[in-house]
């Protein structure tokens, strides 16, 4: 894309995309990390999890300053006016993926101490596979302002669905026949929602990719894939 | 006029152009602009220095009859009429299709005098009493009346850059037009007096088809209902304004309401 006349407005959304950047590839860092956590039973790596969240909150402030002032001082239009609003948007959404991200971590300490290997978990890591890629994938897409990245990502948010929904049916089955591991199973329940959610978050952020890139809404999808326990 | 762009065109227009070209003696300005402009709508036209906003502004008016190179190709009507007929009227085409310039230009003559000059030249008042009631009326349209009534004959001159610009325009607006043009109406005034010309537009939107030439794109998205983007003598693009300014169509508008502008 061409140069501003004023090269310190190109700064600016040099800047702006850059701390997207940052805290996306945080927030996609922070699912790895607390899934392995929770795979491995690993209470220091959770709790660097929920440290490094702080982070993300910072981010987002930053970037909520730089969009006031950018809007305040440089007046942008059409393409320019919507990528600085589509990055304040994005940004409140991805400090949200981390909370879920956080949330998992908190919930490492619950379910370790207990060597009963709980099935159900053996799929938890390939949803969360999934959902950190719509997660990276929107990311990218609003870093090369790629509208076909950002319709990819709105597609696969229904295989997070069909996990979630395979992942519940298991655990209630798993609970009913092993009653010992009911708050266990709760927990991991709990992961499973906060991996749903990160999935219809990513899900958003390529919505609104997909805004700033054309100029134009992504018609409206259907909802049928989302959990039916909601 | 291709069909898509027949289709962003004002549904019930009061003036339109068709393949209008302009020349300098052999140089080009303007270079077959087709537009309609209606009464519903503040129309802006925007565009680099040179792009031949103005001077498409002006064939509007027949303001370029006075300049002695121009010449100008095309089909302009207002109401249907083409206002380049030989039958046409030149003087009553201006008073149906006022102007308002950049610097605010008053006559050297009483505030009253300015606004009623026009009217009794055009014969719109019988007696003193309506002269009176046409003045005030465009004073206060002009929302310049309680500013001035109580000094209706010190020299219009005597009044600030913003309160000229608005006895300029209650001068336009005492002879009754259909269309009022302003080239740059406010580029001469501070941002309060510009301010206060932009609600004046606002006010004075649906009563009359109002086109506006500006240089500052803030002022075209703050007035305007549709804008006209005009580049090197083509009018690259027209549109509903909010339309224009978040999204638009061509590259070359693109470019230049971000600021991109080579």
């Amino acid at each position: 894309m061409a140069e501003h006349t004023i090269k310190a407005f190109d700064e600016e959304i040099e800047t702006l995309r850059g701390l997207i950047a940052e805290m996306g590839g945080r927030a996609e860092a922070a699912i790895e990390k607390a899934m392995t956590a929770l795979q491995r039973q690993d209470l220091e790596l959770a709790a660097q999890v929920i440290a490094e969240d702080k982070r993300i909150d910072v981010i987002e402030a930053e970037v909520e300053k730089l969009v006031v002032q950018i809007i305040a001082l440089r007046a942008p239009m059409a393409n320019d006016l919507r990528d600085v609003i589509a990055a304040l948007k994005i940004v409140g959404v991805v400090e949200r993926i981390g909370d879920y991200a956080k949330n998992i971590a908190k919930r490492v300490p619950k379910v370790v101490g207990n060597n009963r290997t709980l099935e159900p978990i053996s799929l938890l890591p390939s949803m969360a596979q999934v959902a950190s890629e719509m997660v990276h994938d929107a990311l990218n897409a609003f870093a090369a302002r790629d509208a076909d990245l950002a319709v990819a990502v709105v597609e696969r948010d229904s295989v997070v669905d069909d996990f979630y929904n395979s992942v519940f049916r298991t655990l209630v089955t798993y609970m009913v026949e092993n009653p010992k591991t009911v708050s266990e199973c709760a927990h991991l329940l709990f992961v499973a929602k906060n991996i749903e959610r990160i999935g219809d978050h990513a899900t958003n952020v390529a919505e609104m990719v997909f805004y700033a890139a054309t100029g134009e809404t992504l018609p409206d999808r259907d909802r049928g894939g989302q959990s039916r326990e909601d | 006029m291709t069909e898509e762009q027949a289709a962003l065109m004002p549904a019930n227009p009061k003036m339109t152009a068709r393949d209008v070209k302009v020349f300098y003696g052999t140089n080009q300005a303007i270079k077959g602009v087709s537009i309609d402009v209606d009464m519903d709508n503040v129309t802006a036209f925007i565009g680099p220095s040179g792009c031949g906003k103005s001077t498409f502004l002006r064939t509007l008016n027949r303001m370029n009859d006075t300049v002695a190179s121009a010449r100008v190709e095309g089909t302009i009507t207002l109401d249907g009429e083409d206002i380049y007929a030989s039958s046409m009227d030149v003087v009553q085409l201006r008073a149906r299709v006022g102007m308002v310039f950049q610097k605010p230009n008053p006559f050297p003559k009483s505030i009253y005098e300015n606004v009623a000059y026009g009217p009794r030249i055009h014969g719109l008042a019988g007696s003193k009493a309506d002269l009176d009631v046409i003045v005030e009326k465009s004073l206060r349209r002009a929302g310049l009346w309680d500013e001035v009534k109580d000094r209706l004959s010190d020299s219009g001159t005597a009044l600030s850059g913003g309160q000229q610009q608005r006895l300029c325009i209650g001068r336009a607006i005492a002879v009754e037009p259909e269309v009022i043009l302003m080239d740059e109406p406010c580029s001469a005034l501070d941002p309060i007096a510009t301010a206060k010309i932009e609600e004046l537009i606002h006010e004075l939107r649906g009563r009359y088809a109002i086109v506006i030439v500006t240089h500052n794109m803030q002022q075209a998205a703050r007035v305007s209902q549709r804008t006209a983007f005009f580049h090197l003598g083509e009018l690259v693009e027209y549109g509903v304004t909010s339309e224009i300014f978040t999204n638009p169509r061509q590259e070359r508008t693109k470019d230049y309401i971000t600021g991109r502008y080579g």
